[in-house]
């Protein structure tokens, strides 16, 4: 429990810390709503020339897509900011402040920082979701609903482990000021179910970067298309990144020496 | 006195010009060579972009007997590879970064230059161009192999091809410019950028190639300057224009950079004397 505990009371200082700047909060708004407005013209634009994708309607790529921002502002508010600063911070040699409080390393440098205006994506995200759940020609009922609030958690964790794989890279390679654009290309791929794409890219989707877990997966909960295996094969594969997460992460913090010492 | 010495100046001038840029191109070459693993990871990112486009459209394709919009699977490939290529080529200095120039002070630096500051982006980016192209080619060759482009080129198309990737840096260049300069006037530009990008990304061809879309849009894309830096390079090459439109795209954008050049001197005389530097 106690790296929840450290979670909870850093959120609520990175919160009181960002709704001093309110203004910020539009900003964001505005942002997330033209993002919105351009995925909603790109899929209005695939469907004008095609009545479904791959066996996807439309109403569930809007699914997808709602899943996609909903993840994505998970991302944006809670795991990409720590991530960043860490890199930063092995760059700069100001890790060791992080290394030298008397609480595990991993859930210090995983909890920091938090954007909370980010969550304005979530909220537009699960509208989006909401829409085209409204659009499908059948119902979902409430183990569907379960099925996938476990597994958008699950695909939660699949990214922060993603995540921390990579920015522990910079215990060797140090200059890593790509890794926020390499994450959103990668990332975008989601928007559409993994499904669409040739084999070799697909298989790296699912399982080198766990996008098809993280987004496709709920998201065939939702739309009646998910099998047993699956759900299977993505709590092992879960279970098995995060040991592997954790094992990596400490093999890189054995190279750092810190640049101040 | 001065009417002797005059045509010698303007001589000296343009002999120390193409000096400056000589030297700022062949140094940013030699400083991109230095971090290759970054660039390929940079690259990595960029090129996820278009490989989505591309295989969202030949899906729509092939479920329709092979064209949308009379396009093949082969046609997108064609179009996605060049994309990437117009796509390293129109990368500048990003808006963005005139945050970060104003608040570190890096840019009082650049003032204190006696040359206009935008000579030092278009000559520093061209460096990196080099670079950046070459590191490309093995990823588009590999992009090729994995989705197999239709691609049928005549000399002056690839002639054409080659002056209209740098007059999509150029018309880019001096747009982007432009809207970094609006960070001299206020501190919250990025929601102004954001929608520059997105009415980019809808116009000029950088989403799908502009044949797809509706045509209310492709004629509004007729009367801006976003479809010359991408979607005219890359048709140069991929498409089947005439020797007229050829041309008349090469017109085009040097109508567009002499705008975009006018534009940027007027508001950057305009803009510096809002400048305040902050920091060291």
């Amino acid at each position: 429990m106690r790296p929840f505990r450290v979670g909870w009371l850093f959120f609520r200082v990175g919160a009181m810390n960002e709704l001093q700047y309110r203004a910020n909060f539009f900003v964001q708004l505005f942002k997330s709503v033209l993002a919105l407005g351009v995925a909603l013209v790109v899929l209005r634009l695939v469907y004008s020339h095609t009545a479904e994708l791959n066996g996807w309607s439309e109403s569930e790529l809007l699914i997808v897509l709602g899943i996609q921002l909903v993840m994505g502002g998970i991302v944006h508010t809670a795991i990409q900011p720590n991530m960043q600063r860490l890199v930063e911070e092995v760059q700069d040699g100001k890790l060791d402040y992080a290394l030298t409080k008397p609480e595990d390393a991993q859930v210090i440098v995983s909890v920091r920082e938090v954007q909370i205006w980010q969550l304005v994506d979530v909220i537009s995200g699960g509208i989006v979701i909401a829409v085209g759940v409204a659009g499908l020609s059948h119902g979902v009922g409430a183990g569907d609903v379960l099925a996938f609030a476990g597994l958008l958690l699950l695909g939660a964790v699949l990214i922060y482990c993603f995540w921390l794989i990579i920015s522990t890279g910079a215990f060797w390679i140090i200059r890593m000021w790509f890794i926020a654009e390499l994450f959103e290309g990668i990332f975008a791929t989601g928007r559409w179910p993994i499904g669409i794409y040739p084999g070799w890219l697909k298989y790296s989707l699912t399982y080198l970067v766990p996008i098809g877990f993280a987004i496709t997966v709920p998201a065939e909960a939702v739309t009646s298309r998910l099998q047993w295996t699956t759900v299977v094969v993505a709590v092992g594969f879960a279970a098995g990144l995060f040991a592997f997460t954790r094992w990596f992460w400490r093999f890189g913090l054995r190279r750092y020496s810190g640049a101040s010492a | 006195m001065s009417a002797l010495a005059e045509p010698v100046r303007e001589e000296s001038r343009l002999r120390s010009m193409v000096d400056f840029y000589g030297t700022t191109i062949r140094t940013a070459i030699q400083s991109e060579f230095q971090y290759r693993a970054a660039t390929y990871m940079y690259m990595l990112g960029m090129v996820a972009e278009p490989v989505i486009y591309l295989v969202v459209w030949s899906t729509i394709a092939r479920s329709h007997g092979g064209t949308v919009a009379g396009l093949t699977p082969g046609d997108f490939a064609a179009y996605y590879i060049v994309w990437t290529l117009v796509r390293n080529m129109n990368i500048v200095f990003t808006p963005y970064g005139w945050e970060w120039r104003i608040r570190e002070g890096q840019f009082s630096g650049l003032l204190l230059r006696p040359l206009h500051p935008i000579h030092y982006d278009i000559a520093n980016f061209a460096g990196g161009k080099v670079v950046w192209v070459l590191f490309y080619l093995p990823i588009a060759a590999g992009l090729s192999i994995a989705f197999k482009p239709t691609l049928h080129v005549s000399a002056l198309e690839v002639v054409v091809f080659l002056v209209a990737i740098w007059g999509a840096y150029l018309i880019r260049t001096m747009a982007l410019w432009l809207l970094g300069l609006v960070t001299f006037w206020t501190t919250r530009a990025s929601a102004i950028f954001e929608t520059y990008m997105m009415a980019e990304l809808l116009l000029s061809g950088r989403l799908v190639p502009l044949k797809l879309m509706p045509g209310w849009a492709q004629s509004l894309a007729a009367w801006l300057p976003f479809k010359w830096t991408f979607y005219f390079p890359i048709e140069a090459l991929v498409g089947n224009l005439s020797t007229a439109s050829l041309l008349g795209g090469l017109g085009m954008q040097l109508l567009w950079t002499s705008v975009g050049g006018a534009l940027v001197w007027v508001c950057f005389r305009a803009s510096v004397k809002h400048y305040t530097a902050v920091g060291n």
